[in-house]
């Protein structure tokens, strides 16, 4: 029982079809519940306010924003070296997810900023660098769109990702320097590694879970599209030859 | 590998090869700046170093879509892809001219431009330093660019959003060695991290552009 | 019943308004898309069996199937 077994689109779109309502609904639960919670049920912060319900929000699309795109790194290699086909169409149906996420992240943060930093956009090393991250998603998304034969693209678009994620890793570092001298103190940086009280953390913990289980509900529902696509290309390619 | 870098360059520099385009292109930016942010010398020369690496960048961008489409158009990106030399090598050839072409000349035209912007005086040298050392990578990592939208009609706005991004990191530190260097500050490790991106860019890319020029020609 | 944001009830109600709208956007998109796909392969795959099962009989074996 491997996971190999899933590269064959016809077992994939077998197990994800039974598997996406459990997902779904597990999603649902999660996601519903813990900004439901993170919302009514927690306190306002000492500092900031009522605006940190933002971070049930903010924090799970910011990692989910990287998350996706990790992922689609390790589906555009098993691509290139295994030539599995399902795995070339996750990463394509995974990106407009990861640009979602990202730009949810975006949002949340400039809105976020606006009543801490008296600006709408600031740029924070952590949110120029979501702004990059964002502009490599497009990218991705639009050589998918512009080249014709499916096959080209996943080649194309998977050399993109892997070259794409050591320039988003360099520019995580470079902005890191390129604002060091600013907004020092200032910075959203309410990730788990920063003291968040157990008040918040529980909360928070279950809206990353809720993103995380709404993002692997998109990518199935996605990919199953995706698959879904292939066949019938080939299949209307094949009308074509015989008539 | 000579013979097509020296093929490159003559055919960059005659007659519709546009050569000079980049460098009229750095020098409207320049002029074009002030004109819409105001004379104010202080201002200007607070932003000129980023200024003209951004000129640098969108120069260098101009001419990248001809790098390969030409010879795909016409078949001999064919010939050159099956010829003895590497692909990676012609790669490395053309980002070369390409550099020769674009790069070199924005370096030697970017003192100039920084009088126009009012650059402060320390920051001349490393103007021309950060250039000479960041601009290859621009080359290289276009020709990556390039060799992704090669088969593509339009290809070029593509292009653009494909490879600008990948240029932030160089923008960065080459814009930051220029500022701290025109402001007295220690600029080492911006040049250390310059230098660095420029040659990981020179060994990595080129093979992922072959690659991409393969599947392309497919 | 929702709780007292205080001066900031508009930045919060703001982002999780945002927020929710995008995430609802990328759902249905992603819904219509599938069924939309669904759909269409359903249809092409009706012809692909129909005209076989008649050629099956007068015409076996003379196209592969």
């Amino acid at each position: 029982m491997s996971i190999w077994e899933y590269a064959n689109p016809k077992k994939f779109m077998q197990t994800s079809g039974w598997l996406l309502p459990w997902v779904t609904g597990l999603a649902l639960v999660c996601l519903i519940g813990g900004l439901f919670w993170g919302f009514f049920l927690t306190p306002d912060d000492y500092k900031q306010g009522s605006t940190v319900k933002i971070i049930y929000i903010h924090v799970p699309a910011a990692i989910l924003g990287t998350s996706v795109w990790f992922m689609m790194l390790v589906t555009s290699l098993i691509w290139l070296i295994r030539r599995h086909h399902v795995s070339a169409l996750a990463a394509k149906a995974a990106a407009p997810i990861g640009l979602t996420f990202t730009l949810i992240g975006l949002v949340t943060g400039a809105i976020w900023g606006q009543p801490m930093w008296g600006t709408w956009w600031a740029w924070d090393p952590r949110l120029t660098a979501f702004l990059i991250l964002g502009l490599f998603y497009l990218g991705y998304i639009a050589l998918w769109a512009a080249v014709d034969d499916p096959d080209t693209a996943a080649d194309l678009t998977s050399v993109l990702c892997i070259v794409g994620s050591v320039f988003a890793f360099l520019s995580r570092y470079a902005v890191l320097f390129w604002n060091q001298g600013l907004h020092q103190g200032a910075s959203l940086s309410l990730d788990a590694q920063e003291n968040v009280s157990d008040v918040y953390a529980w909360p928070l913990w279950t809206c990353i879970a809720g993103f995380l289980l709404l993002f692997v509900t998109l990518v199935l529902l996605r990919t199953r599209t995706e698959v879904r696509a292939r066949r019938m290309a080939a299949l209307l390619a094949r009308e074509r030859r015989l008539a | 590998m000579r013979a097509l870098f020296l093929r490159d360059l003559t055919l960059a520099v005659r007659a519709g090869g546009g050569f000079g385009l980049g460098l009229a292109f750095f020098l409207l930016v320049a002029v074009l700046v002030p004109l819409g942010v105001g004379p104010d010398a202080a201002t200007l020369g607070r932003i000129a170093p980023g200024v003209l690496w951004v000129g640098a960048l969108l120069a260098c961008l101009l001419s990248l879509d001809r790098l390969f489409a030409l010879d795909f158009e016409d078949g001999s990106l064919d010939l050159l892809a099956t010829a003895p030399l590497p692909l990676e090598g012609v790669v490395m050839a053309k980002a070369l001219a390409h550099w020769v072409v674009t790069g070199l000349p924005l370096v030697l035209a970017a003192p100039v431009l920084g009088v126009v912007l009012n650059l402060a005086p320390g920051g001349y040298l490393w103007l021309v330093v950060s250039l000479l050392v960041g601009t290859p990578a621009l080359s290289v990592i276009g020709a990556f660019g390039a060799a992704l939208t090669v088969g593509l009609k339009r290809g070029g706005l593509l292009m653009s959003l494909l490879v600008l991004p990948m240029y932030v990191p160089t923008l960065i530190f080459g814009a930051e060695v220029v500022r701290r260097g025109a402001g007295g500050l220690d600029f080492g490790g911006a040049l250390v991290f310059l230098g660095a991106i420029t040659l990981g860019a020179l060994a990595l890319l080129p093979f992922a552009a072959a690659a991409a020029i393969r599947v392309n020609l497919r | 019943m929702i709780p007292d944001l205080g001066k900031y009830a508009g930045a919060v109600m703001g982002a999780y308004g945002a927020s929710i709208a995008l995430l609802a956007l990328l759902v249905l998109v992603s819904l219509w898309q599938a069924a939309r796909m669904k759909r269409a392969l359903d249809e092409v795959e009706a012809r692909a069996k129909a005209p076989v099962a008649e050629e099956a009989a007068p015409d076996k074996g003379a196209s592969d199937v």
